[in-house]
């Protein structure tokens, strides 16, 4: 009896193979984009991780020797001997490959390749012999040596024994870097008594750029998240219809002696197997996307991180599993109401198939009370959100209140815009319209939040971009950092450059606590640098005058926000009072921050000789500077930076990060674009009795046609209004409340028009596409079709 | 997991996490195996044994402060070959470990040293003895030896010296291990007084006591079916002491062996069922932390337990490791060390 049962409930989609295709396209182009961001992201993420774990890179201070050479590897031992826990690491390129050695007894854990996996051979590893672990790639460029496979390894990279590596490299007896351990014994003397010629490298304690990278995740996170609402907005529509034209045959079923139990069991293995295909060809789709979009986020991100990130693309089990799953739990959603309904239908209730239209009044008085219930809850999360929970929650009822609410809006609207038709057929166009209403509103809904996440995403990326420009002039502004490491370098720098830049600007800091907030502190010379690079938040008047006048301070946002303080409040340092005069936007840095004037930094923290300095200078003249400094000054090349070139590169690869943008946008849109069309499809067949009068009483078929056009996209615009501030009041959710509760600094919000308005084209264009062939069908619909609602009506 | 932990599984013996102690039961390749009625020769045996897969250096005291509270301290140095060679540079294939452990009546500090044979950084050397590993050292004539280790939260320094002759235990220093003849060689120095600065984190103490030095190499010391061992060192208040281990094997049974030491540092070896070793309590690890002890032969019955039950050596492989009180028929004190309880 089952398989009868399976057979007459299939036959719905033998009988409408186009709701069939609605149901599993919508769900394969949700789970599609959903994911192929997570992909995009997973990946990244992965390769960036692998980077830094190969070699713990800024988890571990370091000891370096001054001149920046090679130290001997009796360094090591010497060390080693006198108590320092310290692990050598030696590198190299070979064929293009960084060779990285490490000493696997003493490297601190986290460090060094990878999990133990089939393939090692530990004999080989240590006995120098030779193994080395990277990616096949990697592998694949130096095919004479043995290796182990990991997809763990940075790219470009091969971790292998420092015996090896020395051999390799050919610098036997040579260690360039050493690790210092965590967890130091008691007793161990100085460093300066046992190895003179190292100085410690201290650890860099989470990159400040791995937080804007981090925080660019979170926002691609969100997109796909959005994506796949709207994506599961389309399942719903196809679901909901399909149930409700299968209530006969449920009805039929249950008359003939099927219990409701199996009925029910069947039906959700039907969905969950359409989930499965759907969201197996979803996740395919998704690949695809990923691996179109991962060379630009990789190059984004390598920009950003400056390590390497692998352009290519595995099959993560995290990311294809979790699509899978988001799939069925997609579906689930969707198929849980129309399941519940089918549960609850007396037997004997009528079997009619009743127009979405009939039910539609007390539905939608009902779902108007969830909306504007759902959109308080939202205004009041507005003010009080403060958590990433609190910020998702506003995200959620934000949108899910506005799509909820879009009907009943446009229903308003358009029952005003009838009141002003004056002709007949405009009044017909109205009250057809708003008839139609409720067939399309699905449909609508799903563009409004297609809409609604571009304008947001793109607004945040692009406040984004121009937070992180301003943030990069104002931090490296100087066109070239020089780091000195003691007294006699730092007057030979002030010497020889003195003559040669336009102003040498020390940058010296030190660790104090503010309002119970560990915070550097720094004292900047009174330079126009800082005078017209920084930017405030907030600020007092002439704050960059009183606080070179060594009478104020300025604060960065992050201890304004953790210590409540602002404008006015006064902090202590060094047991001196400072009011404070501003507070300044300091994007991705974890601590808190400070600035005084030079002058009584020097009389608070007399023990700190500034060791690093920003030279102001023609940018064309760096190059040939650092030469000179090197050859006359004696200080070497790598203790320079060329922060100008560092920041070309980082502002270049926001480029990228816009083609990621747009193509996520135009899918979604897309995907928006289909679930119009579809509805459109479905709701061309009941429409032909509506037609049929309209038709009979003049009206030609291309006229018709045209209306029907007209319609899809006037409905198109007007959900491109309500579009618009949904879009920015999710921008500002992400920004002003997700940002801060993930990072702890707030990204100011720009507005950007002219995308908005190309933003709206794109929609009107989609919905124009989507509606063409329903509307082309419509005015060729045979007159004897026409004719015949008429030979039926009773 | 990293490499590091990787090699500790594969390699080093008594680190094999994997299978436990029982590691030290599996088959050898070209190295050399114990053979009865050795011969040994000193100070060369006092170094290391390179073609013989794993050796140990392993110093236990029982100290005591000014004010009389008890403390323990271990320095041990291990070696564990992956070739029977010497070798040189970063391929040699001889690899050290040391633990070190000071353990009060309320605390117990750990540290652990891994390092490479071949570069210097640890290793034993004959004339003069020196066996070291990192900034741990045990140096001297065997006679007087100086001693020092240090961790994040301890270190000492300490003088000893021998009041007694070197002891061999079970046949001339040939100590069987198993019914199927596992052996390894081994003899000790328990006659040692010791004195100097423990580095606490309440500041400096200065101690006396009591060591003992424990020379042991093999190849497979251990049979297929052991998995750990209990070991006892006890100084009688009458100078006598003993040596006493356990076997645990996966069947349930037990292979025991003893040395009983006299005063003057006559030897009398026990073989397999003349010790008998009973748990009587265990920790909150399930460790035994109180055992009856028992040598019907020389009248011993005596309890022995711990002066701090939470002695757990948190190194790569665990073990428990510390000082002990002894009472019944004979009172003193001793060390236990026990493994194979993960």
């Amino acid at each position: 009896m089952t398989k009868a049962t399976l057979q007459a409930l299939l036959s719905h989609w033998w009988r409408n193979p186009l709701q069939l295709f609605t149901l599993l396209a919508g769900l394969a182009l949700a789970t599609a984009l959903w994911s192929g961001v997570q992909a995009v992201n997973a990946e990244a993420r992965a390769s960036y991780d692998a980077a830094a774990a190969t070699l713990g890179e800024g988890q571990y201070d370091r000891l370096v020797r001054r001149d920046g050479q090679p130290m001997a590897q009796d360094t090591y031992i010497t060390l080693r001997r006198a108590g320092w826990l310290v692990s050598p690491v030696v590198q190299g390129r070979l064929n293009g490959v960084r060779i990285v050695g490490v000493e696997p007894l003493t490297a601190p854990g986290g460090i060094g390749p990878v999990a133990p996996q089939e393939g090692a051979d530990v004999a080989r590893f240590l006995s120098g012999e030779g193994q080395l672990f990277g990616s096949s790639e990697t592998a694949s460029r130096l095919p004479e040596l043995a290796f182990v496979i990991t997809p763990e390894a940075a790219p470009g990279t091969a971790v292998t024994d420092i015996g090896v590596a020395q051999r390799l490299l050919d610098r036997q007896g040579q260690i360039d870097t050493l690790i210092v351990l965590p967890g130091q014994p008691m007793g161990q003397p100085p460093l300066a008594d046992i190895a003179p010629d190292l100085a410690r490298q201290p650890a860099q304690g989470g990159s400040d750029i791995a937080r804007l990278t981090d925080s660019f995740h979170l926002n691609l996170t969100a997109f796909g998240l959005l994506s796949f609402a709207v994506g599961i907005f389309i399942v719903n529509g196809a679901i909901g219809l399909a149930f409700e034209q299968r209530r006969p045959v449920v009805r039929t079923l249950r008359a003939l002696g099927v219990p409701l139990r199996s009925l029910v069991v069947l039906m959700v293995a039907e969905l969950m197997f359409f989930a499965l295909m759907a969201g197996g060809v979803g996740v395919a789709l998704g690949y695809v996307i990923a691996a179109l979009l991962l060379p630009d986020v990789a190059a984004t991100l390598q920009g950003l991180y400056g390590a390497d990130v692998s352009g290519t693309l595995q099959l993560r089990p995290v990311w294809w599993l979790s699509a899978l799953a988001i799939a069925l739990g997609g579906t689930a959603i969707a198929a849980s109401g129309a399941l519940y309904q089918l549960a609850q239908m007396p037997l004997l209730a009528a079997a009619q198939p009743r127009a979405l239209a009939m039910a539609a009044g007390r539905r939608a008085r009902f779902q108007g009370i969830v909306a504007f219930a759902l959109l308080c809850v939202a205004g009041i999360l507005m003010i009080t959100a403060k958590g990433l929970i609190g910020g998702f929650a506003l995200l959620a009822t934000l949108l899910i209140g506005a799509a909820l609410a879009l009907p009943l809006v446009l229903d308003r609207l358009l029952a005003g815009l009838s009141r002003l038709a004056r002709s007949v057929t405009a009044q017909w166009f109205w009250a057809d319209t708003r008839q139609q209403l409720p067939g399309l509103s699905l449909a609508l809904m799903a563009l409004l939040l297609a809409m609604a996440a571009n304008i947001g995403v793109s607004t945040m990326v692009s406040s984004f971009r121009l937070t992180f420009t301003d943030f990069l002039d104002q931090r490296l502004a100087s066109e070239l950092y020089v780091q000195v490491e003691d007294t006699t370098q730092l007057a030979a720098l002030v010497d020889f450059a003195s003559p040669r830049t336009d102003a040498i600007l020390p940058i010296q800091s030190a660790e104090v606590t503010i309002a119970g907030q560990t915070t550097q502190v720094f004292g900047p010379r009174d330079h126009a640098t800082y005078r017209d690079n920084w930017v405030f938040l907030e600020t007092a008047a002439a704050a960059w005058d009183t606080t070179f006048a060594d009478e104020t301070i300025l604060i960065n946002e992050q201890l304004a926000r953790r210590s409540g303080l602002s404008i006015g409040d006064v902090v202590q340092v060094q047991g001196r009072d400072f009011p404070i005069a501003g507070v300044y936007g300091d994007y991705g840095n974890p601590i808190g921050q400070a600035v005084i004037g030079e002058d009584i930094f020097a009389r608070l923290f007399p023990d700190v000789i500034p060791q690093r300095f920003g030279l102001r200078m023609d940018p064309a003249a760096v190059p040939g500077f650092v030469e000179e400094l090197e050859n006359r000054a004696g200080i070497p090349a790598t203790q320079s930076v060329d922060q100008a070139r560092i920041k070309a590169i980082s502002l270049a690869i926001f480029e990228r990060t816009f083609t990621v943008t747009t193509a996520l946008n135009v899918l979604t849109l897309a995907v928006a674009g289909f679930a119009i069309l579809m509805s459109l499809l479905t709701l061309a067949t009941m429409r032909v009795p509506q037609l049929a009068p309209a038709w009979a009483m003049g009206m030609t078929r291309r006229q018709i046609g045209r209306l029907e056009l007209m319609r899809a996209m006037m409905l198109a615009i007007l959900t491109a209004i309500v579009a618009l501030p949904l879009g920015l009041a999710l921008a500002w959710a992400l920004l002003a409340v997700v940002n801060v509760a993930a990072f702890g600094w707030k990204l100011p919000m720009y507005l950007f028009p002219l995308d908005y308005a190309r933003l709206g084209l794109f929609a009107l264009l989609a919905a124009a596409l989507a509606a063409l062939w329903p509307a082309r069908r419509l005015a060729r619909t045979p007159p004897a079709d026409l004719l015949k609602v008429f030979s039926n009506e009773r | 997991m990293n490499v590091r932990v990787l090699f500790l599984m594969c390699w080093l013996p008594f680190a094999a996490q994997a299978q436990g102690f029982a590691g030290l039961g599996t088959q050898v390749d070209g190295f050399s195996i114990p053979q009865p009625a050795p011969a040994f020769d000193f100070p060369a045996d006092h170094g290391p044994h390179n073609d013989y897969r794993i050796e140990w250096w392993y110093l236990t005291a029982n100290l005591k402060g000014a004010d009389g509270t008890d403390y323990g301290l271990q320095w041990t140095l291990f070696r564990s070959a992956l070739a029977p060679e010497a070798g040189a540079g970063w391929a040699a294939p001889q690899l050290w470990m040391g633990h070190a452990a000071v353990t009060t009546p309320d605390d117990h500090y750990v540290s652990e040293r891994l390092a490479r044979g071949g570069i210097g950084q640890a290793g034993v050397t004959t004339a003069p003895f020196t066996a070291w590993i990192d900034d741990w050292e045990l140096a001297g004539d065997w006679n007087t030896l100086q001693m020092r280790a240090s961790g994040p939260e301890f270190a000492y320094d300490m003088q000893l010296t021998a009041q007694g002759p070197l002891v061999f235990h079970g046949d001339n220093g040939f100590s069987v291990k198993s019914a199927a003849g596992q052996a390894s060689y081994y003899y000790s120095q328990p006659f040692f007084a010791i004195e100097g600065i423990l580095q606490l984190p309440d500041g400096d103490i200065a101690v006396t006591g009591h060591a003992w030095l424990d020379r042991e190499w093999s190849s497979q010391p251990l049979a297929d079916n052991q998995t750990g061992w209990d070991w006892f060192s006890l100084s009688f208040d009458s100078g006598a002491k003993l040596m006493g281990f356990r076997l645990q094997q996966t069947d349930g049974a037990n292979f025991t062996s003893a040395t009983w030491i006299s005063a003057e540092g006559k030897t009398t070896p026990y073989s397999n069922g003349a010790l008998q070793a009973v748990p009587l309590a265990v920790n909150d690890a399930d460790v035994p932390i109180r055992w009856q002890v028992t040598l019907p032969d020389m009248g011993v019955d005596v309890t022995v337990a711990a002066i701090n039950d939470n002695a757990w050596m948190t190194t790569s492989v665990p073990y428990w490791e510390g000082p002990v009180t002894v009472s019944g028929t004979h009172a003193g004190i001793g060390y236990l060390e026990m493994t194979g309880y993960e």
